[in-house]
């Protein structure tokens, strides 16, 4: 067997190990993930939603980096809308 | 009687079937669309709903459904001789299981890929949704007594296992941590892991280890039990990357080799199957085989669980819909040739009818430890590994799937416990560690209430079997009512239906009569629960198709669809 057709080979075994080992449980992992995030979100908003943290002035930073996610966010937590006034994604 | 030739003449009946009954059950009745756009490409999130390679799906689909019970079920069975063990795993799978599979597939696929649980309530009615939830946690109930009960014996039978069980557990934990904090190739952790494995297979033997026979007041067994529950509880809290996840995938690696060497050590050493074909002289105390045959070996012929695994995860997957035949019905061929393996190590594995009516001198004795035993015995003549090697192999597999059965029965059972707490508003219980107990003292309640000691776990093998079948009884109702709103044939469903309700109902009657004069009260008002479960669940289901019937005649102008 040459040198490439081995990589192929192993390339090929790699993928299917990989997603015998991840397809299983791929939901549960991006669940928990998200559990986390969620918290991570509700850290960095508390201060706008009347949650005192001490830590506001570097979490001020992070809020744009966050926007993106902020709409799935708060749909997810069971608000229709944004719980925010000077938020307003939707 | 070669084995040779039961194993060939069984794998040789489900390939048949898997060919030629699959394909007119998928083409003619369910009708599957290869156009047909499945929930993974409808709903596609990246998380819950991924197309899937159908291999890989259904070597996802197998190794869960596939454990420790489609080994204890016929090891258990063979008592009646191997005939009617041989004919139910086979026609069981062919008819029964490949169909309930597929089709649970297939149903959840073709409604948003609900779970069969959601699916009664919509198609048959809440109520019967209630009864699917009380089942479901009365399955779950009785897996995990049960389990904990059959690997406490083990241990103490083959103390060479106790190493490598526990010792696969660390194994585990570590490949869990090098994958998910070191990003290693999986391909070499997995090498390594399973060398790593076999190497304390290897050392097992030299190094038994045993509990002592009291543990102040508990005996070895008691203790073994509880220490299970200990290990299941804690692990069914932790991460599922961190134990879970990696101990799965060595389970469905070590599934496959042991399948492997098993049918290949019957291959080359092709013993004689020394157990009687039918047993006309079975030990007092017996129950007649019909219908306990019918649900001692559920899982192998048909299960309730099977179910629950279609629908929950493997709808979600699906990439097309005629992979239903392959991942569903070829999932259950894949159980049950395990079946098949264990009926096969349980009856051609000793050298005289003697030493296997030694083995098999009361009902439920035989069981595992049979198995064990005389696979470990066809592992020596065939490829030539040393008996108690051999027995070592075979414990630990046997273990790890049950192990692996019962923390994720307990997750299960707590996730249950915690929707109960927010249904009726009781804030402790929702809360996981609390759930848990609840879970784990409601297990060890039932495993040391069946008998004083916690041996008597196994007297509830053939409940654990009917309420399984409940459970694929329901199954298969949701299908049927859906097949006659569809105006196809729901023969092919309900008969096997209406078998399963009988076999259920007989099963039941009998053994709480026997529970009845035993004096075994606890037992007694099990098995009356499961008894009225049962005749809800008939009641459903005539109730359910009647309306449906009625509802098509009623409207015969209805196009077939």
């Amino acid at each position: 067997m040459s040198l490439d057709k081995f990589k192929a080979w192993f390339r090929q075994a790699s993928f299917y190990a990989e997603e015998a080992y991840n397809a299983p449980y791929r939901s549960a992992i991006a669940r928990a993930k998200r559990e986390q995030d969620d918290l991570f979100m509700l850290l960095i908003f508390s201060e706008m939603m009347g949650v005192p943290n001490p830590a506001s002035y570097y979490t001020l930073e992070l809020q744009p980096l966050l926007m993106e996610r902020f709409h799935d966010w708060h749909i997810r937590m069971g608000m229709e809308h944004s719980p925010l006034d000077n938020v307003k994604c939707c | 009687m070669n084995a040779i030739f039961l194993m060939l003449m069984g794998l040789g009946a489900m390939a048949l079937g898997y060919f030629v009954y699959s394909k007119f059950i998928c083409e003619k009745i369910f009708k599957v669309d290869p156009n047909f756009r499945t929930p993974a490409h409808e709903m596609q999130d990246g998380v819950d709903y991924v197309p899937t390679n159908k291999y890989i799906l259904w070597g996802h689909h197998f190794t869960s459904v596939a454990g420790a019970a489609p080994i204890i079920g016929p090891a258990i069975a063979v008592i009646w001789g191997w005939v009617p063990a041989f004919l139910w795993v086979v026609f069981g799978t062919i008819f029964f299981a490949g169909v309930h599979d597929a089709g649970a597939i297939w149903a959840s696929s073709r409604n948003k890929a609900k779970s069969i649980g959601a699916l009664t309530g919509d198609i048959v009615g809440n109520r019967a949704r209630s009864i699917f939830m009380i089942v479901i946690f009365l399955v779950l109930l009785m897996v995990n007594a049960v389990f904990a009960v059959v690997i406490a014996g083990q241990l103490i039978s083959f103390p060479s296992a106790t190493i490598p069980v526990w010792g696969a557990i660390v194994v585990a934990l570590i490949i869990g941590q090098l994958i998910y904090r070191k990003n290693m190739s999986l391909l070499l952790v997995t090498i390594v892991g399973v060398v790593a494995l076999y190497g304390m297979i290897y050392v097992g033997p030299m190094l038994p280890l045993a509990l002592p026979e009291m543990v102040g007041p508990l005996s070895d067994n008691q203790s073994w039990i509880i220490l299970l529950f200990v290990y299941a509880a804690i692990a069914s809290l932790l991460p599922v990357w961190m134990l879970l996840q990696p101990r799965d995938y060595i389970n469905g690696i070590q599934l496959f080799i042991g399948l492997i060497l098993l049918y290949g050590a019957v291959l080359i050493s092709g013993p004689d199957v020394v157990a009687p074909a039918f047993n006309n002289d079975v030990p007092e105390g017996t129950p007649s085989l019909i219908p306990l045959l019918f649900v001692t070996i559920a899982c192998g012929a048909i299960s309730g669980f099977h179910g629950l695994v279609s629908s929950g995860t493997t709808s979600k997957q699906l990439d097309k819909e005629p992979d239903v035949r392959f991942v569903g019905y070829f999932g259950a061929v894949g159980e049950g040739s395990l079946a098949l393996a264990a009926i096969i190590a349980a009856t051609a594995g000793f050298a005289t009818l003697a030493d296997w009516q030694a083995i098999y001198s009361g009902f439920g004795k035989g069981g595992v430890s049979a198995f064990i035993t005389g696979g470990a015995n066809i592992l020596q003549a065939g490829i030539g590994l040393d008996t108690v090697l051999s027995q070592t192999l075979l414990t630990v597999m046997v273990v790890l799937f049950a192990g692996t059965t019962m923390d994720t029965g307990l997750r299960l059972q707590r996730y249950i416990f915690q929707e109960w707490g927010s249904i009726y508003n009781i804030g402790w219980m929702q809360k996981a560690a609390p759930a848990t107990l609840l879970a784990v003292g409601s297990c060890l309640l039932l495993a040391f209430g069946a008998g004083g000691d916690g041996s008597g776990g196994l007297m509830i093998w053939p409940l654990f079997g009917t309420t399984n079948q409940l459970l694929a009884g329901l199954t298969l109702l949701v299908i049927t009512v859906m097949l006659v709103k569809l105006r196809r044939p729901m023969w092919y469903t309900l008969a096997p239906l209406i078998f399963l309700l009988i076999m259920t109902t007989l099963g039941l009657l009998i053994q709480l009569k026997s529970f009845y004069d035993k004096g075994d009260w606890f037992l007694f008002t099990m098995d009356l629960i499961v008894l009225v479960a049962a005749i809800l669940v008939s009641l459903e289901c005539s109730s359910a198709l009647n309306k449906q019937l009625k509802a098509n005649k009623a409207n015969p102008a209805a196009e077939e669809a």
